[in-house]
């Protein structure tokens, strides 16, 4: 709550954090939260309250993100937490996801729409094989930026040999993953240091502090605007009179830039066309990029339907049904070859049969178990899928959105599986 | 919308605005019989106004049910039935009345008419068999409603179980239900209170007139401002006096209270929200306040 500044002229970081309970993690957050000013009275006393009750000797500002009742009574957060906060520069939506083992599922699901990974690590333990494991999945979700946060240097007398032990361990690890953006900030987030105002005590740090660096990390480029990729999510026809002609493709730009006279291919028929205008809301528009919801519409009365795709005539997905991907398998029945599985593909919807484990990846040491036969829950491995339908994809490398997909247990309607399209 | 975008950025708004617009089309094309609650409250017309552009120039595809707790302001039912008119929508109305007549909900004289809109609501859902709700839910609102999704999936007794929900990937929405389920989505997961002002200012849409300040008889009560009615019959020692004031939430007016406030625009109210020191409901949602995991209970047996 920050400043007055509205929303107009503001962007927005989604971030996902990844940590265990006891790297302070929800201290951090706590800690952002109330350092942008972002908590109010109401919340705080209450947390302020609860703290005096358990008769600790500081406020826990972890109380102010641990949500449900049964995470409070056993103390560990489940699933995934969304939280809010703003700076007048910026609005910041946090996927904050539990750091245990078992929750590799929750980690990827936080990851998936995240502009900037943060991982937590404790400056008394160095990196751990978990700080290793959320960096690994991190890379694999392809987000974009990367930050290490060495937490709790008040515990370590803010001593610069650990932050730069830790720091030179973290790079060398980080040489075989891909990340296009690393920076490494040493702080104490229940002190404050260098989370949102400058620490006196690591006056030999030169880097930015947390705050500042979320604020200004360029997130801009990180999209695709070559690649013009529109799947049709939604035909409008508004049967009156006064539209009487109307027919308008509906959905949200995944890719690319496309204006009026664009010569366009509808994929998976390959029928051509050009667009006639693009519309948002009541105002035609000149240009379209992701991630807008626009409605388009074709020169030619070619039929395009859900889970087609508009792209350019010479730069466009080759529709196939034979798919090699990255998975994450999220269920406790593991996954088999000669699975059948639902499959969700942007907006198209189809079949897939699992062809074959080619390995599962040990997450922590990026080794390749190519003896594996299935991959159990919590697992990631290399899967080739035969669809129903052809998928009009992208590798997720080049494009998240048209680069992904979720498997569907048909006979629970479980979401149990997320892809990641290899190319 | 600007006209051009010199840099390809679109502002942290138009970002939030795009993705729900998706999510609208989404659940018009997966669902067989969604329908949208609405309370007549401003987070409700921020999603009529996002349906609206959703599927413009055709009308939303879609009715819109409202629970009506018989103690509605009457301010917020007139806002609802311009929205209703302008855009020609079917309105299914749920009486908490009718069914405590019904004996589909028992009021025990104990029970808040909101709690009492758990079991109208569902029992509504039930009869028109509708597959799919939209409500306002935010999960900035409340420390239980961060751990919400989307698409929120409801059993054959409309509970919510957080233990038990769908991962939800990218913007990927797994819409698949068995007989007699339904899901809730939220399409406004997103959206902070501030964004729902600035939102309603940039839009120009209309919202109750009772968020803006005016002249209001009300008295004190669990420290809150309550509105002196008949169907808040004052207590020992309650006194209700003229006050200016405004809401920052509608609701069950038994339970809504105002805050003493001038701002009678919506950038004044934007500067008042902005500086607030106090959540929307921890002000003024008497039914929050019964224990700090309430909405957490609420949530498990069905509530928005």
């Amino acid at each position: 709550m920050a400043g007055t500044n509205t929303g107009y002229g503001m962007d927005l970081l989604r971030f996902a954090t990844a940590g265990s309970v006891d790297d302070g993690k929800s201290t951090l957050i706590g800690r952002l939260l109330l350092d942008s000013k972002s908590i109010f009275e109401d919340q705080l006393e209450a947390v302020e309250a609860t703290s005096e009750a358990k008769g600790y000797d500081y406020t826990d500002l972890a109380l102010l993100t641990d949500g449900l009742r049964s995470e409070r009574e056993q103390g560990i957060t489940i699933d995934v937490a969304y939280r809010y906060f703003a700076t007048p520069n910026r609005k910041f939506i946090i996927a904050d996801t539990p750091g245990h083992v078992q929750y590799t599922r929750n980690m990827v699901t936080g990851a998936s729409t995240a502009d900037l990974g943060l991982v937590l690590v404790d400056a008394r333990q160095g990196l751990t094989e978990q700080s290793r494991r959320h960096a690994v999945i991190l890379s694999l979700l392809r987000v974009p930026h990367l930050v290490l946060a060495v937490n709790k240097m008040d515990l370590v007398d803010y001593d610069e040999v650990v932050y730069e032990k830790i720091y030179a361990e973290f790079t060398q690890f980080a040489t075989k993953l891909n990340v296009p953006d690393l920076e490494v900030i040493p702080i104490s987030a229940l002190q404050g240091d260098n989370v949102v105002t400058r620490s006196e005590n690591m006056a030999w740090y030169s880097g930015p502090t947390l705050m500042h660096h979320l604020e200004h990390v360029h997130v801009a480029s990180d999209r695709d605007l070559i690649d013009a990729r529109f799947p049709v999510q939604y035909v409008i026809r508004p049967k009156s009179d006064e539209f009487h002609d109307y027919r308008g493709y509906a959905g949200q730009i995944a890719g690319g830039v496309l204006k009026p006279g664009d010569e366009v291919v509808v994929l998976p028929s390959g029928m051509t066309s050009k667009i006639a205008k693009i519309d948002h809301f009541d105002t035609e528009i000149p240009e379209a990029f992701p991630p807008m919801s626009v409605t388009i519409h074709l020169e030619d009365d070619v039929d395009v339907s859900r889970g087609d795709m508009i792209a350019r005539v010479k730069n466009a997905p080759s529709p196939s049904q034979d798919i090699d991907a990255m998975i994450c398998w999220m269920t406790t029945k593991p996954l088999q070859p000669r699975q059948k599985l639902a499959i969700k593909h942007t907006t198209r919807t189809g079949r897939a049969l699992v062809k074959d484990i080619q390995y599962r990846l040990d997450v922590n040491t990026l080794h390749r178990d190519q003896a594996t036969n299935e991959l159990g829950v919590n697992e990631i491995g290399r899967v080739t899928l035969r669809t129903t339908v052809p998928l009009l994809c992208d590798p997720y490398s080049k494009n998240r959105t048209t680069g992904s997909f979720i498997l569907i247990d048909e006979a629970t309607g479980v979401t149990v599986g997320a892809g990641m399209i290899n190319g | 919308m600007a006209q051009t975008h010199s840099d390809y950025r679109l502002s942290q708004l138009d970002q939030l605005e795009a993705e729900s617009i998706h999510i609208f089309r989404e659940v018009a094309a997966e669902f067989e019989k969604p329908v949208l609650m609405f309370s007549g409250g401003k987070d409700s017309i921020v999603m009529m106004r996002l349906a609206e552009k959703a599927f413009y120039p055709a009308k939303i595809p879609f009715p819109v049910l409202q629970v009506d707790t018989g103690f509605d302001f009457p301010e917020v039912l007139a806002t609802r039935d311009n929205w209703v008119d302008r855009l020609g929508v079917r309105l299914i109305v749920a009486s908490v009345e009718q069914a405590i007549k019904d004996g589909i909900v028992v009021d025990d004289g104990k029970t808040s008419r909101n709690r009492l809109q758990i079991g109208t609501l569902l029992n509504a859902i039930e009869e028109n068999g509708f597959t799919a709700a939209f409500g306002g839910g935010r999960r900035d609102e409340e420390k239980a409603r961060a751990k919400e999704r989307v698409y929120s999936h409801r059993d054959e007794f409309g509970q919510w179980d957080p233990k038990n929900q769908r991962p939800e990937l990218w913007s990927l929405y797994n819409g698949r239900l068995h007989e007699g389920e339904h899901m809730r989505i939220f399409p406004i997961s997103n959206w902070t209170e501030l964004d729902i002002w600035d939102y309603i200012g940039r839009e120009g849409i209309e919202i109750p007139s009772i968020y803006f300040s005016h002249q209001r008889r009300v008295f004190q009560r669990d420290g809150m401002l309550l509105t002196e009615s008949e169907h808040n019959p004052l207590r020992d020692g309650e006194v209700a006096e003229e006050r200016t004031v405004r809401f920052r939430t509608v609701g069950d007016l038994t339970l809504t209270g105002c805050v003493e406030s001038t701002a009678g625009t919506i950038p004044e109210i934007i500067e008042e929200v902005a500086v607030a020191r106090v959540t929307e409901r921890g002000a003024t949602r008497g039914d929050d306040r019964f224990s700090e995991a309430a909405m957490e209970d609420r949530k498990k047996e069905g509530y928005f």
